[in-house]
């Protein structure tokens, strides 16, 4: 007869910089500079320069370098999806989040128990990224971004439809899609060609970088231009792809009386749009909604859930009143880029 | 309802009047009839209808979802009927007729559990005949009609198990509209002016004539459609007081000064309460907001003094205690109420000081020149002295130079600034230039504390954009501690929206429900008009017009201002000021 399993939270859990693995002596996506990290995908909340051993999956690497130089680590480690390796005896493996390019749930098996940590992730396609995969475990760790029942994202080719429904009833004008530079803007230009549109769509700078990223990891986006080097007559009435944060910016009045649009969960709520004066809304999310939340966390079967950020209040109410065991982590420093 | 969700829809996120205005225009003149009439009521007076839908909403939604998350889910929309329209589940929609083999199969199981569920009530036909049912596979048109006709009338239970079935047959966008349509104040970015506004250009005519008739037209306005189509005379408001379009002034800017001649204006100062216009006729009284809003209800003092009146008269309402003007605060206690209650009648009791005299008896003065209304102005008062009025006096001057000085002095409780008229200009409608000045002080500025953040509404909910500031006191002990004096929540650009809203989550030192505590460490250089006593707050005083004028991060807290530079501002030249305005007995009547 072996003794009981010592439970998951004597040997991973919060401290300040993430979450922390005692035995394998590792953090995951720590929010700042640690010795080993396991990184579960490329955004800047999760994805830190300065570590000194990263083990991530290769796309992450690769974006991790694009975004903060081929030296923003000490070592790197690529680990394929379904690989496992032993950290000091802790079995670590990554298994597809469906969130972005390279995006990882991080699958940790110490001493008879497994917790997996979901990173960011969705169960809606997403053509630009492998399908998030269930792992059945006894500690299951989320994130809960929209974890509010009023979140109900669209499907994206619907939301991409609107977008060429607005392009055709207003042909003069250029549609200025704000989506995130990492993920959500290379899922919308797919989801667009998808929806049979094949002109040239324009890129501001702030998306060029990843966006030719994703292009040499073999994400076809069609034909796209940089907006600086393309003459603004031409881009009338055309799609440009642009960072949110350029949609109020200077650099947005070279297309006279564009339609703003943007692309994010968020703006399933009126009010979040017309906090930033969109008029297109598009609700395209790269994050699980409520009731794929809920649905993820049912599926895995754990005993027990964490919240790592996001609207961790309602979760963990909701998840006690069906009886599920969950506590709020409260993580610092997640879900500081947008969406 | 389909067009009137897609209208709401457009309005929310369509930022340019001018696009605001084509898409009313759009709607008026393409919808049928009542519908458009019900539209416009929503965006302007509000559907007739009472009922307490708040609450009705909250036992719907409660039979499907947790009353926890439902506050969470409120809290952080910051509208209910979105907060409704998103929450409500999608597969409740009435499906259409199933095949004959299923139907046959569900007939002969069970008594078709969900269908009958569901089925319009027959004590709802008008719900029956607005089922137009076109575009297969879509859900099936709802008139504005049929849903006004259905939350008219019943009990409160009757009404609610037709709101919740409404709202079965309708999309998360068709839900809004509904709860939008019936809920009054909609919040989609259209004054009821601009609605109107929208009607008059969609039909080339000009607001005014609609104004001038408004409050003689109920919902759903057949009437008035039928006039600006060309089918029918404009609609006579008969002996039933209506609002005439005020005058509003410009501020007086340096530039002005060269171009104005003395001797071509009368001066007066300008009150601190709001402006308002009554209008009495035939023992029917009416006092309007300057935006056209009808404000009788809460104030029947004010009704009965004009009782036996016929006249149209502009001024400013106060509330008034002893012949001296009470703090603004004071007015806003009756403000924006339906009804009021006798002890806030006694406790804050209302004044009209009048201005000017747009219609006496069925005679029009508008097109008369200032100085000749003032003069009929002051002989009516003289002849009706109705209670609870007087006139506002003149302030004498030769030159502007004379009348900065008596401005100057002036700081009296109630002086919100001068206010200049041509002497020769008539009456007309809207900020004409040239004509009326409104000459205001500089505002005055203190460095206060960020003591707690509140999460907005509508456009800004979920960000913490209402703040609660202070500044130090040091009590008896020689302990120094911040006591808040006011609230703003505008000043502030969008960005910096942003980065106020992610500060106070890093700085929370304690939250309840959605205030925080934040840390005393953020200075904000606060703009005010004045500062009065008051009993709101811990400090004693309260800012008046309130407005973030800087964020200053650079400045340590500990050198924000203290209680004492506060209370030196508080009527400090009061009874100086007093007698510079020369403030006018109180009439009796």
């Amino acid at each position: 007869m072996s003794s009981p399993a010592p439970p998951v939270d004597t040997w991973l859990y919060p401290v300040g910089s993430g979450l922390y693995c005692e035995p394998g002596d590792f953090y995951v996506d720590p929010g700042r500079k640690v010795d080993r990290a396991v990184i579960t995908h490329g955004h800047s909340d999760h994805a830190r320069s300065g570590h000194g051993a990263v083990l991530a999956t290769a796309e992450t690497i690769a974006i991790m370098k694009v975004r903060y130089g081929e030296d923003c680590a000490g070592s790197f480690q690529a680990l394929a999806f379904g690989e496992t390796i032993s950290i000091n005896g802790v079995s670590v493996r990554l298994v597809p989040a469906g969130h972005i390019l390279g995006s990882a749930q991080v699958v940790i098996e110490w001493a008879r128990r497994r917790a997996v940590v979901s990173g960011d992730y969705k169960r809606a396609a997403d053509p630009t990224c492998a399908p998030f995969e269930v792992v059945p475990c006894d500690v299951f760790i989320t994130e809960a971004t929209f974890g509010l029942p009023v979140f109900r994202h669209e499907k994206a080719a619907h939301e991409a439809e609107k977008l060429l429904a607005s392009l055709a009833a207003e042909p003069d004008r250029t549609h200025l899609v704000g989506a995130y530079n990492l993920g959500k803007c290379q899922r919308m230009i797919r989801v667009v060609r998808d929806t049979g549109y094949d002109k040239p769509i324009y890129l501001h700078g702030g998306v060029m970088a990843l966006t030719d990223l994703y292009g040499k990891l073999g994400i076809d986006l069609g034909e796209l231009h940089a907006v600086s080097e393309s003459d603004p007559k031409s881009m009338r009435g055309s799609i440009v792809m642009c960072p949110p944060s350029a949609l109020g910016d200077r650099w947005s009045r070279r297309f006279g009386d564009p339609v703003t649009a943007f692309a994010s969960g968020w703006m399933r709520v009126r009010g979040r749009s017309r906090q930033m004066g969109i008029e297109l809304p598009l609700v395209v999310s790269d994050h699980v909604d409520w009731p794929e939340l809920i649905q993820t966390i049912i599926e895995t079967e754990a005993e027990e859930v964490w919240v790592t950020h996001g609207r961790e209040d309602a979760l963990v109410h909701y998840l006690g009143s069906i009886g599920k065991k969950a506590r709020a982590l409260a993580l610092v420093g997640y879900g500081e880029e947008a969406e | 309802m389909r067009a009137f969700a897609r209208l709401m829809d457009c309005l929310v996120y369509t930022q340019s009047r001018n696009r605001k205005v084509a898409l009313l225009g759009h709607y008026f003149r393409s919808a049928p009839d009542p519908d458009r009439g019900w539209a416009l009521a929503a965006l302007t007076d509000g559907v007739p209808i009472r009922m307490p839908l708040r609450r009705m909403l909250s036992d719907l939604v409660s039979r499907f979802i947790d009353p926890v998350l439902y506050r969470l889910s409120r809290d952080y929309v910051g509208d209910t009927a979105e907060t409704v329209s998103l929450l409500w589940p999608d597969d409740r929609v009435i499906v259409p007729e199933p095949p004959a083999e299923t139907r046959v199969e569900a007939d002969a199981s069970k008594p078709r559990q969900l269908r009958l569920a569901l089925e319009p009530r027959a004590d709802v036909p008008e719900l029956l005949a607005a089922k137009i049912g076109d575009n297969s596979g879509e859900l099936p048109e709802l008139s504005l009609g049929a849903v006004v006709a259905a939350m008219a009338n019943g009990t409160t239970a009757e009404r609610t198990e037709r709101l919740g079935h409404l709202l079965d047959q309708l999309d998360a966008t068709g839900r809004w509209a509904l709860l939008k349509l019936i809920g009054g104040a909609p919040r989609v970015g259209v004054s009821a002016r601009l609605a109107r506004t929208a009607l008059a250009e969609s039909y080339s005519r000009d607001v005014s004539e609609i104004e001038e008739i408004w409050h003689a037209l109920t919902p759903p306005y057949l009437d008035l459609f039928q006039w600006l189509e060309g089918n029918a005379d404009r609609p006579d408001p008969g002996a039933k007081p209506v609002f005439r379009p005020v005058m509003l002034a410009h501020p007086v800017e340096e530039e002005d000064w060269p171009r104005l001649a003395p001797e071509d204006f009368i001066a007066e100062w300008k009150w601190d309460g709001i402006r308002v216009q009554i209008a009495a006729r035939s023992g029917d009284v009416k006092m309007f907001s300057r935006q056209g809003d009808d404000i009788s209800a809460a104030f029947p003092e004010i009704r009965s003094a004009f009782q036996d009146q016929d006249c149209v008269a502009d001024g400013e309402l106060l509330v008034m205690r002893d012949g001296e003007i009470a703090p603004f605060n004071d007015l806003q206690q009756r403000l924006n109420r339906k009804s009021i209650t006798a002890k806030m009648m006694q406790m804050y009791p209302p004044h009209v000081r009048l201005y000017d005299l747009l219609f006496d008896g069925q005679e029009d003065l508008r097109t008369l020149p200032f100085e000749d209304r003032r003069a009929r102005l002051e002989a009516w008062h003289a002849q009706h002295h109705p209670p609870l009025t007087d006139v506002s006096q003149l302030v004498g001057f030769k030159t502007f130079a004379e009348l900065g000085e008596l401005w100057s002095s002036a700081r009296a409780e109630g002086i919100e600034g001068l206010m200049l008229k041509r002497r020769a200009g008539p009456y007309q409608a809207g900020r004409v230039k040239g004509e009326w000045f409104k000459w205001k002080r500089a505002a005055l500025t203190l460095d206060c504390v960020l003591m707690y953040a509140q999460r907005g509404s509508g456009k800004r909910s979920s960000y913490y954009s209402d703040y609660t500031f202070g500044v130090w006191k040091t009590d008896d002990n020689g302990d120094r501690q911040l006591v808040p004096v006011g609230k703003a929540y505008s000043g502030f650009t969008d960005e910096e929206l942003l980065i106020l809203d992610k500060w106070i989550r890093g700085h929370t030192t304690e939250a309840f429900g959605p205030v925080r505590a934040v840390e005393p460490e953020l200075v904000f250089e606060v703009a005010f008009d004045a500062v009065q006593s008051s009993t709101r707050h811990k400090s004693g005083v309260a800012m008046r017009f309130p407005r973030i004028h800087r964020i200053r991060w650079d400045k340590p807290a500990a050198e924000a201002d203290t209680i004492e530079s506060v209370l030196k501002l508080i009527g400090g030249a009061s009874s100086e000021a007093a007698a510079a305005a020369g403030n006018p007995a109180q009439t009796t009547g």
